[in-house]
């Protein structure tokens, strides 16, 4: 198999395979607590457009918009979008490991793995804790720009780790990985309360996060191991090609 | 011996066949998460509504 071949399939089994293992987990743990916040977010948004009963907006969502029908139909669009994030996720794991020349196996799978967590959703919740519905926040555009600064700074100072392994290494990851955090996350000016009680809100932000582990410890060492698996094969048919 | 049968092919793959099939991965990735996690369009939002709550993705 040719090196792309081997990435692709093992990035798509990997996060096939971690995905599908998250969605049931999050199906669980933490869509209950959306839903739930939701209903406190629906309550709340007649009375803070009192004057305008008739007003169908529920936070942004535009009404006019396709979505999915609650149920079933809800669960599955979540599934999919879980799964292509997934893939996402494992091709991005494979793309760091190919380009630094750190090949990724079963063995060292559970740092990358870790690596990925931090530099994807730990650091990003360090400034912006994951939210639920009905929560207020900054401008939408404004966080991701910084998530995606925060995910980017981070996963390149974790790599400056690994691959230089000397304190100038070190010292610039921590540079790297202190930046966005100093720099701050958008937040919105003046005092504003949430809808939704705290209690889900602390529920949901531990779940999220648990997930998203749980995800990244399955994705690191399969996307390893089939890594492995696939050069061993072509490793294989090679040496019988020659005999 | 596996051990260095595999480091065998991978040194032996040149660097730019690493590079070309490392791009090529890490705009998949990028197209994907991208696509997902971050694209505005409300039809896509609405369907990635939960994905992305859960992800910790900013999402409203």
């Amino acid at each position: 198999m040719k090196l792309f071949q081997r990435i692709f399939f093992a990035a798509v089994l990997s996060g096939l395979a971690a995905g599908l293992v998250m969605s049931a987990v999050q199906q669980w743990r933490v869509a209950p607590l959306i839903l739930e916040a939701e209903v406190y977010e629906t309550a709340a948004a007649p009375a803070e457009h009192a004057h305008d009963s008739a007003t169908p907006a529920v936070h942004e969502h535009d009404a006019d918009a396709w979505a999915p029908q609650d149920g079933l139909e809800r669960i599955g669009y979540t599934v999919l979008a879980n799964i292509l994030a997934s893939i996402g996720f494992a091709f991005l794991l494979a793309a760091v490991s190919v380009l630094s020349g750190i090949q990724i196996t079963a063995r060292n799978g559970v740092i990358w793995g870790l690596g990925g967590f931090v530099a994807l959703q730990l650091a990003p919740a360090f400034g912006l804790a994951p939210e639920l519905p009905g929560m207020p926040a900054a401008d939408l555009v404004a966080r991701q720009a910084w998530w995606v600064g925060t995910a980017l700074a981070t996963g390149v100072g974790i790599l400056a780790i690994a691959r230089f392994r000397n304190w100038t290494g070190i010292a610039l990851a921590a540079v790297l990985i202190l930046a966005p955090h100093l720099i701050g996350a958008p937040q919105l000016a003046g005092e504003h309360v949430s809808v939704v009680p705290a209690h889900l809100a602390s529920e949901f932000a531990a779940a999220s996060l648990a997930t998203g582990a749980l995800f990244w410890l399955i994705a690191g060492p399969l996307l390893g191991w089939l890594n492995e698996r696939f050069t061993r094969a072509e490793v294989t048919a090679l040496k019988g090609a020659h005999a | 011996m596996n051990t260095q049968i595999q480091t065998a092919t991978v040194a032996s793959l040149s660097v730019s066949q690493r590079v070309i099939a490392g791009v090529l991965a890490l705009f998949l990735g990028l197209v994907l998460v991208g696509g997902v996690g971050f694209a505005s369009d409300m039809a896509i939002h609405n369907g990635a509504h939960d994905m992305r709550h859960s992800l910790g993705f900013p999402c409203h």
